[in-house]
């Protein structure tokens, strides 16, 4: 197992994340590719962290996953709001905020 | 010569022009409420300033100098520029002050009965006595820029005098007509007082006087042409006179004061004040001399074909006024001529425009001569001083106009060689005219058939009216006879103009200066029967004239001249700077305004509200800012 595979595997994940966003209508799906993307970070902070033998990685990819979770609960919470008024989760009905 | 600090009275003479400005305040800011006293309090602050002036002059007679400084207060310091605001009391200042204060005096006295049955009384004494304080201190302040504050101020009293009765189109448009064709002579008089600055440092009499010789000479050409310009606009003087005639649409009393007694001096003042610098600068004295002749010649020209009561003693104040310039311009010999005329002139112009109020009054605001006639039984008093006031104007042997024209007449054949004989020609014609147009006038409206309008029934005016007046007509007949030959007024200015130097040899004898003068006046006359006073006079002018005559009717074409050589062109020039502004700065401007709003609500559409399209938008941006990173470590 050497430092590559870890970053092409992180690089992969994030990869899946970012095209997830951009296709998928499903608000729920678009999160979870979210915190696809960020997940595939955390990866790649804790190879380099563990690659140069220091933590400063490890501890910032606790910081990410304490703010993924307080964004989950957030999105979640906004994502049902949406669905209860609109009756759908999908991304392309919100669409009122604009010129 | 520096003035000696003052003491005693003396030291308190600004309280002359604080008095008519205190009054000005009071009944300006007090509003309705000073309306049942107000024109009481205008009088007595005049009239207080006129006991103050006389006990002054008898102080200032007895001091060893005839020159007193009052320092009141530092008015501008910056960098080399120091001002410091100071009266200067001499025998020229104080004559100047005499003459303003009494003539105001008794102009307030008129004005409360002329102006009795106006709403707006209040207002026209405060305007009257902001007017006599600004006069005076244009005539007592000690450095050409408190002249020129004073300037400034009897500019603006006289533009809302003008104005007073402001919803009369004619009134407003006159007032304008004159704040602008001043305002072209106070730009020379500015310029002349930089220049002064620029070259001396300093703006005092006694600094800028004192020290001409140490100017180059076109220096003091220059100032000299600069300071001509300031007189001419003001006392309505060729080229620019034609504002002074249009001014008479303001109430009478203001024509007597400003436009014939004191204000529209100030001119002569300011010549006479700055006799070194003329004296230094051969060029502009000339120029000074042409333009009194010639104005002579404009105004008595015009004045023989008006119609307008208040017009003909315009253009009479006018051409009395170019003496006035001919008599200062002619240096030394003529200093002292020139003021007494003014003095004289004063009295008896004063009293003459108050007889034609009187006459208005009676016969219900009507200034068409056409529309007299007969008066002299109507109204005893008006003609009697009137007609002493005309005596006194044309040069009757021994009334005022006698003695003092007669000098001026007589100084300018001194001058010698052609320019003498012709400047005296000039003066003796002048003359000539004025008996004929005042003669005019006389008959016109003193005598022959009343050619009254319906309804009209003259009457005397009230004595409040008359008592002026009478005082004028006094003053005309005797005013002369004292500042000539009892008192000569020549020694009582010597401090400031020098001894008076007799012409060693006259050119030609007083005496016959004075008989020549005479028959000229006498034929004068004597044509104006001949044309008017035997004659029906039509109740409307007739329309067929000869060229002359026409060219005499519209004063000579000034007014079209101005239009076309000044006017046009000016509104030619904003017009185009109009254009310029419309289309070129504003059109940049609004180009760019338009040009971001548009491009701005195009960048807008951007914002779909499709969550993907910004998603896409900022991986987009990440990219980039990534591939830029690599780029710049790479490389």
């Amino acid at each position: 197992m050497t430092l590559t595979n870890y970053l092409v595997l992180a690089a992969i994940l994030f990869t899946i994340g970012a095209v997830g966003v951009l296709v998928r209508r499903n608000a729920i799906v678009v999160f979870m590719c979210i915190e696809l993307m960020l997940n595939s970070v955390n990866l790649t902070l804790v190879t380099f962290a563990r690659a140069n033998g220091s933590v400063d990685g490890q501890v910032i990819a606790f910081f990410v996953m304490v703010v993924a979770a307080a964004e989950v609960v957030i999105g979640l919470a906004i994502i049902m709001s949406i669905y209860r008024t609109r009756r759908s989760a999908s991304v392309d009905d919100a669409n009122l905020l604009k010129y | 010569m520096d003035p000696v600090p003052a003491t005693g009275l003396l030291a308190v003479s600004w309280l002359l022009i604080a008095l008519p400005l205190a009054g000005a305040a009071v009944l300006l800011l007090g509003g309705r409420r000073t309306d049942r006293w107000g024109h009481l309090l205008g009088i007595a602050t005049v009239t207080a300033s006129f006991v103050l002036a006389v006990l002054c002059t008898v102080e200032l007679a007895g001091t060893s100098g005839r020159s007193v400084g009052v320092d009141l207060f530092t008015f501008i310091s910056t960098g080399r520029l120091d001002v410091s605001a100071g009266l200067l009391v001499d025998p020229l200042s104080m004559t100047f002050a005499l003459l303003i204060t009494g003539v105001g005096a008794l102009i307030h006295v008129y004005s409360v009965g002329y102006m009795a049955h106006d709403p707006a009384r209040r207002r026209f004494f405060a305007y009257l006595n902001l007017f006599v304080a600004a006069m005076l201190l244009l005539v007592l302040g000690n450095s050409f820029v408190a002249l020129y504050v004073g300037w400034e101020g009897v500019g603006l009293a006289s533009y809302l005098l003008i104005a007073f009765w402001y919803t009369r189109p004619a009134a407003a448009t006159a007032a304008k007509k004159a704040f602008i064709m001043n305002r072209v002579g106070d730009v020379g008089l500015a310029l002349a007082i930089f220049l002064m600055f620029t070259q001396l440092g300093t703006t005092s009499y006694a600094g800028v006087l004192g020290s001409v010789g140490l100017l180059a000479g076109g220096t003091v050409t220059a100032i000299g042409l600069l300071l001509l310009l300031g007189a001419c606009g003001k006392s309505g003087q060729f080229p620019l006179q034609a504002w002074l005639p249009d001014a008479m649409e303001g109430p009478t009393p203001v024509s007597a004061l400003i436009h014939a007694a004191t204000m529209v001096t100030a001119g002569v003042y300011l010549i006479a004040r700055s006799a070194p610098i003329f004296d230094a600068a051969p060029v502009a004295q000339t120029v000074v001399v042409v333009i009194g002749a010639i104005t002579i010649m404009i105004g008595a020209i015009a004045g023989c074909a008006y119609d307008d009561i208040k017009k003909v003693l315009a253009w009479s104040t006018v051409s009395q006024i170019g003496y006035m310039f001919l008599a200062v311009g002619l240096g030394p010999i003529g200093y002292a001529a020139g003021i007494a005329h003014l003095l004289t002139h004063g009295f008896f112009k004063a009293g003459l425009f108050l007889g034609a109020g009187s006459v208005m009054h009676g016969m219900g605001d009507q200034t068409d001569m056409r529309r007299f006639g007969g008066l002299a039984t109507k109204m005893k008093t008006t003609f009697v001083t009137f007609g002493l006031g005309y005596l006194a104007l044309i040069g009757f042997p021994f009334l005022s106009g006698y003695w003092t024209k007669d000098a001026i007449i007589e100084a300018a054949f001194d001058r010698g060689g052609v320019s003498g004989y012709l400047l005296g020609g000039v003066a003796v014609l002048g003359a000539g005219l004025t008996a004929f147009y005042m003669t005019r006038l006389m008959l016109l409206t003193f005598f022959g058939k009343p050619r009254w309008e319906d309804g009209v029934h003259p009457h005397e005016s009230p004595a409040v009216m008359t008592l002026p007046m009478v005082v004028l007509a006094v003053g005309s007949v005797a005013a002369g006879f004292v500042l000539v030959q009892l008192a000569p007024l020549a020694d009582w200015l010597a401090p400031v103009f020098g001894e008076p130097e007799e012409a060693a040899a006259p050119a030609i004898p007083p005496l016959v200066v004075s008989v020549l003068v005479t028959v000229v006046v006498a034929l004068g006359a004597l044509t104006a029967w001949v044309f008017v006073g035997r004659r029906e006079v039509p109740t409307t002018a007739p329309a067929r004239v000869s060229l002359p005559v026409r060219a005499a009717r519209n004063a000579l074409y000034a007014d079209r001249v101005n239009e076309a050589v000044f006017m046009r062109p000016g509104m030619w020039l904003t017009r185009a700077l109009l254009w310029v502004d419309d289309r070129g700065v504003d059109g940049v401007v609004n180009g760019i305004g338009t040009g971001l709003g548009g491009s701005s609500s195009r960048l807008g559409r951007a914002q779909t509200g499709f969550v993907r399209s910004y998603a896409l938008g900022m991986l987009g941006g990440a990219v980039l800012v990534a591939g830029a990173l690599l780029a710049v470590t790479a490389g």
